[in-house]
């Protein structure tokens, strides 16, 4: 057997080798490139068991290792490794990533069996695994930056995967633009971490945390909060996740639900060192939180297209994880846990909304769906146990992950406490009304086809990930909490910042029994509005000011056009003339002036060779006479 | 004769060579053309692995009088900053042979004529880097006018006569300003040296005796004809008429190596001969810079011809480059001398298969492309990875560069690195708007019957393809060179790298 730091490496390289192979095999690989691209996440996933394995056997001190593969960057005090970093926390990720993806690209041999670039969407699907592992196991933020734009380069590859639709080639160049405004946060941390501190590991940024100023640390949470806002679609760079529904579907699963986009989660977690001496980021990072989780929660409510209702699902949920990571200490384990629950149940969701649209001709509005439960009994089984996950109704993962986030949020002391425990509850509530829609709009009411429409169950390919997922979604959160062994697993990680205080400010009974009362209203509004009235097909125009905006993602895209778009435009347009006649203008002037008028610039373009030949000797006589004069 | 008058020598040679078969075999022509540029390269990496890369020193060393009564010598040698840009142009020049095979057709002369410039060319640029004497480095420098010159006047297409003339005076316009310099060193090293030399080396003693305001007169002689070379934001606005109006190939070496030139004069001369004017002025090169940085890319943005957008491509990128020059730290001008090497590849890729999408479509024109990932992918793969490499993606070699002078400059410039990371949101938007245009959407008209890369096609784009890869993952090779110069320029202007604020005493 290898030693076990010397096979984190085959993590990353299998699916990179995988992606390789299909890339630059063309179509000679078309017949079984996607067997081989399954074979190399699967074959990643098993080492990740096997390294689970070996890190249970070791003591608790002893679980984290790291793997030098080699110096990448070495300049003066500037020393950067290529070197991986798996521990109790990677590992998590490890096994999401790569459990995960496997299902997705099982499902994915059978939802794009028809699509001939079948081979290069496999291939890009490996490239964004080996991306995302690269991310999770860097050991250090420059690391973990190579990992962080590839999976953005393998999202904007996939988001315009159809990209001979306009529409979809514009949804995945705002994906990158707008993650690359994060990046930039994330580049400025690294420099400052540079600057400040003289390295940029996390080991060597946690042990220099302690006794660096709270100025610098700040600094240095802000900018990574900018990058994890523009990886996780977090308010306000959130507006580029619903147009990445463009993606197919099982891109909007693994990528733009269960992984990529919980990246920043990840980031803040990972840097618990920088927000445990920077309270003011640390704040930025809640606030964050809870306007997204709000924000996100209010946009699912409009959306009749049912993969950016799951987008914005995805939004708010995220927002509970970045709250939770706010929350300090208290919280880490359990932003990670409800990250992985989430995993689950929205994964299992998407592929359940891949799986309808499969049967209804590729139709995503849901005003066109209705009574597909007869017709599609395993999609609605696992979709509903993902829908009672995400509910928070006990005993499905959601329900642990949730309510202790909400519990954490009301115990974070003084003011604070009761506000964010407060809006986590209205978060939940709206969360079950627009859940609730999506089931009655999809599943319960009656159909409301085109006529075209022949609803079926799909494949196994499809329903068994579906199903193993949905299996996740019940069992998840009652394997995590069962004597905190999550936490306790995760713990060793934030150091002697770890751990959660056992005093409540509400008994977790109560809240839980708060969290099932605000569900409990959010699921009955959806039912009086929606089981019992008729739905339109259309989308009505009728409706409250809050729909409104709430439709129009509260104004998002408008807002970034009046603000960044358009002023950038005029900037352009403005410098593209000037530079002609401002400043080129400005410099054939002098030109002109010097050599004595316009005539003789046009002569010169006329009869260039002759004119050279003057230049030259006017060169060599001014040159001649220069020494000359000198040398007297 | 050293070794490196050898290197700098085999290629007009091999011009004599060429000029001796008949013009009507334009194949023999090429072939013989590739086949020199490709001993050069080769002969070039011997040297390379002779180079000792810890001595900081001019090596393979070479002097003899040329005319005494001035002090002007024919030296040369080289040290880690000449091989580096030596390796990168040695390298380039066979790729653009090979990728602009039928380039020459449809010039004012023979398919021999332009190869025979090039070959010249070649020459000059090995001459340049290599020269330790700063009036031979003078003479080379203007001389390689003349081949640039006939080659976008003579072979390039549109407004071409008109650009070569701009360029033409613009350079020449440097050019003045540096030869006053020149006299002014010819008579102060007279004055205050013993005798008059052009000797490089003994030059670095000059700035000690001289008054600050001669050395900062000096200095902007030197400064500006680089400005104009490198160029420098508002002295860019010949380059985007003579990228359009070259060649492709043409304007990979103009762009990739020559102006190349002015970065490399920049820390030669500039800053190792008047390291107090340098720092005089660092603060308003620095401002220069990050001005170009943005200004280059917003123009790109707003570019709708292919050819002049990769040119403000580089004048953003010649920003970083000045700007990690100036900074004045290990890392910032490690990262300089890397970025003018990684430059060269990413820029080479990009015209090279920008050329190719012109040549087919002809039309240089963006909004004229549309849907080429279905109807050409290999090219369409190339442009897209070129572009990747332009908006300095992790993992490609032009991220390591970029993020080394980002982070030496914010150690001493917070402000100004700042500012300049804006520009990777910006490179986000120059590339992938051509990108979405050429490559996305459904196939326009006219574009349904545009062929693949050929072989020779992609043969001659792997290395670059390669190069830009390998040294993005594994930078140490070139590194392993740059370092020891890096830091000795740095340290001999009188600057140490600031230390860690927050843990300095500890």
């Amino acid at each position: 057997m290898m030693a076990a730091s010397t096979s984190i490496v085959y993590l990353i390289a299998l699916p990179l080798f995988g992606a390789i192979a299909l890339l630059l095999g063309g179509r000679r690989t078309n017949k079984w490139g996607h067997l081989l691209a399954t074979a190399m996440s699967a074959g990643s996933f098993v080492v990740g068991l096997y390294q689970l394995s070996l890190m249970l056997d070791r003591a608790t001190e002893d679980r984290a290792i790291t793997q030098k593969l080699f110096t990448w960057i070495s300049v003066g005090d500037f020393n950067v490794d290529a070197s991986l970093l798996l521990d109790q926390l990677s590992i998590c990720f490890v096994l999401l990533i790569t459990g995960v993806g496997t299902l997705i690209h099982i499902y994915s041999i059978s939802y794009m069996a028809h699509d001939p670039d079948r081979r290069r969407f496999f291939a890009y699907l490996n490239l964004f695994i080996a991306s995302m592992l690269l991310l999770v196991l860097g050991d250090s933020y420059l690391n973990l930056y190579v990992g962080w734009e590839g999976v953005g380069l393998a999202s904007y590859l996939l988001i315009g995967f159809w990209n001979k639709k306009p529409a979809y080639a514009t949804a995945s160049k705002k994906a990158f633009v707008m993650n690359r405004v994060g990046d930039m946060g994330l580049s400025l941390a690294i420099m400052i971490a540079f600057a400040t501190l003289g390295t940029t590991t996390f080991a060597g940024v946690s042990e220099h945390s302690h006794h660096a100023s709270e100025a610098a640390m700040t600094a240095i949470g802000i900018m990574l909060l900018i990058a994890a806002v523009g990886k996780s679609a977090q308010f306000p760079l959130q507006a580029w996740l619903g147009d990445a529904m463009a993606g197919p579907t099982p891109v909007s699963a693994l990528i733009h639900a269960a992984t990529m986009v919980t990246a920043g989660v990840y980031l803040i977690v990972r840097s618990n060192f920088v927000f445990e001496a920077a309270p003011t980021a640390q704040l930025l990072v809640v606030i964050v939180g809870a306007i997204t989780l709000l924000l996100g929660a209010f946009i699912g409510t409009a959306k009749d297209d049912i993969k950016k209702a799951l987008a914005a699902s995805t939004m708010s949920q995220i927002g509970y994880m970045i709250l939770g990571a706010g929350l300090g200490p208290a919280g880490y384990a359990f932003a990670i846990m409800h990250l992985l629950t989430h995993g689950f149940f929205k994964a299992g969701m998407f592929l359940g909304a891949g799986s309808v649209m499969h049967g209804m001709n590729d139709e995503v509005d849901m005003r066109k769906y209705g009574g597909l439960r007869k017709f599609m009994p395993i999609t609605f089984v696992t979709f509903g146990l993902g829908y009672l996950a995400i509910l928070g109704v006990p005993p499905f993962a959601g329900f642990y992950s949730k309510d202790l986030i909400i519990e954490t949020a009301f115990d974070s002391g003084g003011f604070q406490g009761p506000l964010l425990g407060t809006l986590t509850l209205i978060g939940a509530a709206i969360t079950a009304f627009y859940m609730t829609r999506v089931m009655i709009l999809t599943f319960t009411s009656k159909a409301r086809w085109d006529e075209d429409a022949h609803p079926h169950e799909s494949p196994i390919l499809m329903w068994l990930p579906m199903v193993i997922l949905a299996i996740g979604s019940v069992s998840t959160g009652y394997l995590f909490t069962r004597g905190d062994s999550l936490e306790n697993w995760l713990n060793p990680v934030f150091g002697e910042h770890g751990g959660h205080s056992k005093e409540h400010l509400l008994q977790p009974i109560v809240v839980s029994a708060l969290a099932l009362f605000s569900v409990s209203i959010g699921v009955s509004i959806a039912i009086i509005k929606y089981q019992r009235n008729e739905i339109d097909r259309v989308a009505p125009t009728d409706v409250s000011i809050l729909t409104r905006l709430a439709r129009r993602d509260f104004g998002q895209d408008a807002i970034n056009e009046t603000l960044f778009m358009r002023p950038g435009q005029a900037i352009t347009d403005v410098l593209v003339k000037s530079d002609d006649k401002v400043i080129d203008g400005a410099v054939r002037g002098i030109g002109r002036m010097a050599i004595g008028s316009g005539a003789s610039l046009r002569k010169s373009q006329s009869g260039f060779a002759r004119s050279y030949a003057a230049f030259i000797l006017i060169g060599a006589i001014l040159m001649i006479a220069g020494i000359w004069v000198v040398t007297q | 004769m050293s070794s490196i008058t050898a290197l700098a020598l085999l290629p007009v040679l091999g011009a004599l060579l060429i000029a001796l078969i008949p013009s009507e075999n334009s194949l023999r022509i090429k072939q013989a053309t590739l086949a020199v540029t490709v001993a050069v390269a080769a002969f070039a990496i011997y040297i390379a692995t002779q180079f000792v890369t810890s001595n900081t020193d001019f090596q393979f060393t070479e002097s003899h009088e040329w005319i005494p009564t001035f002090g002007i010598n024919y030296s040369v040698g080289i040290d880690g900053l000449s091989l580096v840009l030596i390796l990168m142009s040695v390298l380039l020049v066979p790729i653009v042979v090979l990728a602009c095979w039928n380039e020459s057709e449809g010039g004012r002369w023979s398919a021999k004529v332009f190869y025979i410039l090039i070959l010249i060319l070649e020459t000059m640029m090995i001459g340049v880097f290599v020269a330790t004497d700063v009036f031979l480095f003078y003479v080379i420098f203007e001389a390689m006018l003349i081949p640039v010159y006939f080659l976008i006047g003579g072979y390039g297409s549109g407004e071409r006569a008109a650009a070569a003339v701009k360029f033409l005076i613009y350079s020449l316009f440097g050019g003045l300003l540096m030869l006053a310099s020149i006299i002014g060193i010819f008579v102060t090293s007279r004055k205050y040296l013993g005798a008059a030399t052009f000797d490089i080396s003994e030059l670095t003693e000059l700035h000690k005796f001289i008054s600050p305001t001669t050395q900062n007169l000096l200095f902007l002689g030197f400064f500006i004809a680089f400005a104009i070379k490198a160029p420098l934001w508002p002295l860019h606005t010949w380059l985007p008429d003579a990228a359009k109006a070259g060649t492709p190939g043409t304007s990979v070496l103009l762009l990739g190596v020559l102006d190349k030139v002015g970065t490399f004069g920049m820390i030669r001369f500039c800053i190792s001969l008047f390291p107090d004017a340098s720092k005089t002025f660092t603060p308003v090169i620095i401002v220069l810079a990050v001005i170009s940085i943005l200004y280059g890319a917003f123009l790109a943005i707003g570019a709708r011809d292919l050819k002049r957008l990769i040119a403000y491509t580089s004048i953003s990128h010649f920003g970083f480059i000045i700007m990690g020059i100036f900074a004045m730290t290990s890392q910032a001008q490690s990262g300089a001398i890397l970025y003018m090497f990684n430059h060269g590849f990413s820029t080479a890729a990009l015209f090279i298969v920008g050329g190719w999408m012109i040549a087919r479509r002809r039309s240089s024109t963006i909004s004229d492309f549309g849907g080429l990932q279905r109807v050409t992918p290999v090219m369409a793969w190339m442009f897209f990875i070129a572009g990747l490499s332009s908006l300095a993606l992790p993992g490609l070699s032009s991220f390591v560069s970029e993020f080394l002078v980002l982070v030496g400059t914010y150690t001493r410039y917070p402000v100004a690195a700042v500012l300049a990371t804006f520009g990777i949101v910006l490179a986000a938007l120059y590339i992938l708007i051509p990108v979405q245009k050429a490559l996305h959407g459904p196939t326009t008209p006219g574009n349904e019957e545009l062929s693949d890369l050929n072989l020779r096609e992609k043969i001659a784009i792997a290395p670059v393809v390669a190069v830009i890869i390998a040294l993005g993952i594994y930078p140490a090779p070139l590194l392993n060179i740059i370092n020891p110069i890096a830091t000795h320029i740095v340290e001999s202007a009188g600057f140490t790298d600031p230390a860690p604020t927050e843990i300095a005493g500890k």
